[in-house]
């Protein structure tokens, strides 16, 4: 029996709060499963800094990666006697299902925009470089390893089976959006996903949705319109993300000036330079980083010390509503007046809008500019979802941006130049607690 | 402080109007790699280089009303035309942005149609590769768009130019 038939002698099972059960019996899998990159994700909370506003949010890019996993797996076998869909794919979809999220460091978000990131670039890198997970992946044949590479980059030639890891309804969508659900405890996340998947249909180039399927598909779609608004675009998790970003920069800024830190930042330091190798990459996870934040609270400089303090304590910004297309001169001014009281507005004045955030929305979009959600008609057409379906055309249109202004309320109470404090205040409209709509 | 959305109301103003978001996206990507500091994150999406945080930068910029965008329906799709607004050329007015003069690059790419775009956005996103395996790479992964071999020559002569401009 080769390596890529081979399976386990009964199969294992993963209990899981979302799926109920993840099944595993192809011996690959269960080897992927066991290599130190993988288990590396089991350190790596799946969102990030959501855990300080909704506290249950404590999930792992490991517990992801299984759902995924398990997702596909259920898929595929319902696929098994569907025309277009070529059995030999199987494999390949289920290590690109388990292996895409690979690449995903420490508060990857913020790490990314810092120090000029991708975590798509290490996915790749791991799965193609020095690594017991591109070890494994080459045991089923020379070569195995660069097509999963290609499928979790969406750059491999068979588009149904990129399209069954990476499209407007797939695989990773439909997991994220109920495992985030669960865990931060919100009711808004659910829809009826074995029924969608009953109704996905291997086409060509794509996975469409038979059209009896279209009220489920519309249910997925407000889920993940209400997960955007009410768990990932929270401004209160925005703040927290805020201020790891400013964690990092300052130290970023802290190095390229020479400063002395206590104990020199060795996890860190390729990150400074930019230049990232791929062993020191995999090295740093949210431990890590969580012990320099630890340390950094002894540290001389105020404001790293301050931010830190921040961020361990979950002592946040506050926030106003902020819209830059009116208020640009109120910013300007409130910049001014910060630098007159002694906060370095680069630090502590902080324009956040919803493009910074890593999540998008359904869009229909234009003629080859992203692959929409098509729908299978009775008569074998295909219709783009939103032209089929009123609610989802409904939100299709809708003002789906916004801005914030995060600002350190405490600190602006400890001004001691009451002119220039009574202003400030004035300005972001501090009367009670902060977060204000001017 | 905004920079990012400034950047792009830089290349608008030099633009003036750009027809259909799978252009503005090519030709984002294009100028990236000519280093031109946008930041935007792309990845390869079905048509190639692809950038969701354009997207929604995008939409944020025409929710504000620094950007006109213009729906014009097509038989089974729409397109869109995007231009400056006044009030985006009065925020535009209040950043001091390091940029390089690149408008004689966007001049050459507003002459061009997205269909070549995609190509040469293909061509970079693939630039790591071999001049055959990319020239492979394209026709296994657009087979529907047919670029013939002159097509793909020319876009590497355009690239050359590009960035020899």
């Amino acid at each position: 029996m080769s390596y890529e038939t081979e399976q386990l002698s009964e199969v294992k099972v993963f209990k899981d709060p979302v799926h109920r059960y993840v099944h595993v019996k192809d011996r690959l899998i269960w080897d992927l499963i066991a290599t130190p990159e993988f288990q590396r994700l089991r350190r790596i909370k799946q969102l990030g800094t959501t855990n300080l506003t909704f506290h249950g949010a404590e999930h792992s890019r490991f517990n992801h990666s299984l759902g995924v996993y398990e997702i596909v797996r259920r898929i595929i076998e319902n696929f098994a006697d569907e025309p277009n869909w070529n059995k030999e794919e199987r494999l390949l979809c289920l290590s690109a299902a388990l292996l895409h999220d690979l690449g995903h460091g420490p508060f990857s978000h913020s790490f990314e925009k810092v120090f000029k990131l991708d975590h798509e670039h290490f996915t790749q890198q791991i799965i193609l470089g020095d690594t017991k997970v591109h070890e494994v992946l080459e045991r089923v044949r020379p070569g195995f390893s660069q097509d999963v590479a290609d499928v979790i980059g969406k750059t491999y030639k068979d588009k149904l089976v990129v399209s069954l890891i990476s499209s407007q309804i797939d695989a990773d969508r439909m997991d994220y959006l109920l495992r985030d659900a669960y865990y931060t405890g919100v009711s808004y996340g659910q829809f009826d996903m074995e029924r969608i998947l009953r109704v996905m249909r291997p086409m060509e180039d794509q996975v469409v949705i038979k059209s009896t399927g279209m009220h489920a598909v519309e249910d997925y779609i407000m889920s993940r319109y209400q997960m955007y608004w009410q768990v990932y675009f929270h401004p209160v998790t925005r703040s927290a993300e805020v201020i790891l970003t400013k964690i990092l920069h300052r130290a970023k800024e802290l190095y390229e000036q020479g400063y002395a830190f206590q104990l020199e930042p060795i996890h860190f330091l390729s990150f400074f330079k930019g230049k990232v190798r791929l062993d020191e990459y995999i090295k740093l996870d949210e431990s890590v980083v969580h012990y320099y934040f630890q340390l950094w609270q002894e540290e001389k400089d105020v404001i790293l010390r301050d931010l830190c303090e921040r961020f361990m304590n979950r002592r946040l910004f506050k926030y106003v509503e902020f819209n830059p297309g009116t208020e640009m001169h109120v910013y300007l001014e409130l910049h001014d007046l910060f630098k007159k009281a002694g906060l370095d507005p680069s630090y502590y004045l902080v324009i956040d809008s919803s493009s910074d955030l890593p999540y998008d929305f359904y869009r229909p979009g234009e003629e080859r500019e992203r692959l929409p959600i098509h729908l299978l008609m009775p008569n074998g057409e295909l219709k783009e979802l939103s032209r089929q379906s009123d609610i989802v055309e409904s939100i299709s249109g809708k003002k789906r941006t916004d801005h914030k202004l995060y600002y350190p309320k405490d600190l602006i109470e400890k001004v001691t130049d009451l002119p220039i404090k009574r202003k400030i205040k004035e300005l972001l409209n501090i009367q009670g607690d902060g977060n204000h709509v001017r | 402080m905004l920079d990012n959305h400034a950047r792009i109301m830089q290349f608008f103003s030099m633009a003036k109007e750009v027809t259909g978001r799978k252009k503005l996206q090519k030709m984002i990507y294009i100028l990236q790699q000519c280093h031109v500091p946008f930041e935007e994150k792309y990845n390869y999406h079905f048509y190639g280089p692809y950038s969701e945080e354009l997207t929604l930068r995008i939409e944020e910029l025409c929710n504000l009303g620094f950007l006109q965008e213009n729906k014009e329906e097509k038989s089974s799709y729409y397109q869109y035309h995007y231009q400056i607004t006044p009030e985006g050329e009065q925020f535009l007015r209040q950043f001091s942005l390091n940029m390089p003069d690149y408008s004689d690059k966007v001049e050459k790419l507003q002459e061009k149609s997205s269909r070549f775009l995609e190509l040469v956005a293909t061509l970079l996103y693939f630039d790591h590769l071999s001049r055959d395996e990319v020239f492979q790479k394209i026709q296994a992964l657009k087979p529907s768009q047919n670029y013939s071999e002159e097509e793909m020559e020319e876009a590497v002569a355009f690239i050359r130019e590009l960035k020899g401009a």
